[in-house]
């Protein structure tokens, strides 16, 4: 009995002369909520279209609930999925689109009204699927992945087009599958909701796994912030200069310095920046949240 | 496959494309027929590009279904729409994906598909059959044509006949299609190729060079479903277009199998 859920070892995908995914490495393990991040274009999408065998890896192996993706038959009964949004058949309704998949998987057909239900399509189900708003569409597709009650759930961008009460929904979803023993791996921009809901992440640049891990990890790698306003918002640039003279990394944004340092730090810039004349208006401390180790790890920003 | 078959005749099942496509079968059979009787005293024929076809020939045991083998070109033309549009707008919609994921079995998908757009081209011949002969038997008293020996042992023969060389011309013609939509995957494409091919481009290349018409699939396809014209004999038709049909169908199985599924 394996206790991953996705391992995949040296997989890469080569389209003509670019590597969309390079020589990754990555574990999952079994029960947990994993969330799968990185920039556009870094590589998420054609993984898991890999994972799904939907192409073929250039070279490398992975396994999906221990079995290897070579032979996606001997595990996709198991594994729910929705890639690259929701594609349904437009003059189908979202009932009979959910029934056309359900025949091809040999699945139960009482599923489909639960399902319509559970993501709170069951009013629309008659619907034709063109019809629907992008955020009905986006739980349509979660209810095709929930179709074979999959012990692996994976989704891209799920919360794409939903409005806030929607992602709500659909993390609480995630969560609840979580609890049940369904592993979820999930792609999102929205990092702040990644960050609420996952235990592990993936992180991608360029095709190149840059972490692998529990979140926790991830955060301790990362180092504290101090987080320094002034009420002159023309003394930032010397607060810049105050903490680069003490060897830290210092950076204004959203008229704010963010340096690079642990709090014991903060009493000795507080004096420095009385003595050059600046007064604070705000000096805390800031733990990195996952966006912000997002776009430091990925050099996006 | 019992699985891939049912979900596909979900799909065409829809009364857009299923009373839409029974819609055009029954005014075109009916059509086809009518003009056979209607026209058989008209100077400029009463069929297929101007062809004189008498009372004597449409008092035969053969005469009753005539109208509905003349339809067959048409059914087949038909039949390459409907598969193309189906095979390629997996593509377009993106939902090859879902299919694949509930179903990884490629050549099982496609043998599926295969096997309900049969199913549904069946039922179109069908219809057609019974609207093609039934319009035949209703008109042919008013055109003073003999019809004793349709019903006669020979006549159901022909019948049977008639049903299995267009059934079999109507299913090649679904083939080509379906061949087109996994090649262009785009429904718009597929048709607009198969279409202007066999209507436009095959007959300005027979109308240059007649002999081509032993060797063009389209051609092929239209004799086998008359069981022969005077000009291209069934077995010929048959051999060629089998030929066509076959390698067509092995090329775009093993693009489907092995082909990555990108969007």
């Amino acid at each position: 009995m394996t206790s991953t859920a996705i391992s995949v070892r040296d997989l890469s995908k080569k389209y003509d002369n670019r590597l969309a995914v390079s020589h990754i490495n990555f574990e999952v393990p079994l029960g947990t909520v994993c969330g799968f991040v990185g920039p556009n274009g870094s590589g998420k999408t054609t993984t898991m279209r890999m994972l799904l065998g939907l192409i073929t890896p250039t070279t490398g192996e992975g396994h999906i609930l221990g079995e290897p993706i070579e032979h996606p038959e001997k595990y996709l009964s198991r594994v729910g999925a929705m890639i690259e949004g929701p594609a349904f058949y437009p003059a189908l309704s979202g009932h009979e689109n959910l029934m056309v998949l359900a025949k091809l998987g040999g699945f139960p057909i009482e599923r489909v009204q639960i399902l319509l239900e559970k993501v709170g399509l069951g009013h629309r189900g008659k619907s034709k699927y063109k019809t629907y708003s992008l955020g009905m569409k986006q739980r349509l597709g979660i209810a095709a992945a929930l179709l074979p009650e999959p012990k692996l759930l994976m989704l891209d961008e799920p919360t794409n087009g939903l409005d806030p009460e929607g992602i709500q929904e659909i993390r609480a979803l995630l969560r609840d599958l979580a609890n049940e023993g369904t592993t979820v791996f999930v792609s999102s921009h929205l990092l702040s909701e990644l960050e609420i809901i996952s235990d592990h992440i993936v992180m991608l640049r360029k095709g190149e796994v840059v972490f692998a891990g529990p979140i926790g990890d991830l955060m301790a790698k990362q180092q504290p912030t101090i987080i320094a306003k002034s009420l002159d918002h023309l003394d930032l640039k010397k607060i810049v200069e105050i903490a680069q003279a003490s060897g830290h990394h210092a950076v204004i944004r959203n008229d704010s310095v963010h340096i690079l340092a642990a709090m014991d730090w903060a009493p000795e810039l507080n004096k420095a920046a009385f003595n050059a004349g600046i007064t604070l208006a705000q000096l805390a401390p800031q733990l990195p949240n996952l966006e912000e180790t997002f776009f430091e790890m990925t050099g996006d920003k | 496959m019992f699985n891939v078959v049912s979900a596909e005749l979900r799909k065409l099942r829809r009364p857009t494309l299923f009373l839409g496509t029974m819609a055009a079968v029954v005014f075109f059979s009916g059509l086809f027929s009518a003009l056979l009787f209607l026209l058989i005293d008209s100077p400029q024929g009463n069929s297929d590009r101007g062809q004189v076809v008498g009372r004597e020939v449409l008092g035969l045991a053969t005469g009753g279904v005539q109208g509905f083998s003349s339809t067959g070109g048409f059914l087949g033309v038909i039949a390459l729409c409907v598969f193309a549009a189906q095979t390629a707008q997996e593509y377009t919609y993106g939902t090859l994906r879902n299919l694949l994921i509930r179903q990884p079995g490629r050549l099982r998908i496609l043998i599926g598909k295969l096997i309900a757009m049969k199913i549904f081209a069946f039922v179109m011949i069908v219809v057609a059959a019974i609207i093609g002969i039934g319009t035949s038997v209703v008109l042919a008293p008013g055109a003073n044509v003999n019809t004793d020996l349709w019903f006669t042992s020979d006549g159901i023969e022909a019948i049977f006949t008639s049903f299995v060389n267009v059934t079999i011309s109507v299913v090649g013609f679904g083939i080509i299609g379906m061949v087109l939509g996994l090649l262009l995957r785009s429904p718009i494409s597929a048709i607009s190729f198969g279409v202007l091919w066999l209507l436009i481009i095959e007959n300005l290349l027979i109308a240059v060079r007649g002999s081509l018409q032993n060797w063009l699939p389209g051609a092929q396809l239209n004799a086998i479903a008359s069981g022969g014209t005077l000009d291209l004999a069934y077995k010929n038709a048959l051999t060629v277009g089998g030929i066509y049909v076959g390698i067509g169908a092995i090329v775009a199985a093993i693009l489907f199998v092995r082909r990555d599924v990108a969007n």
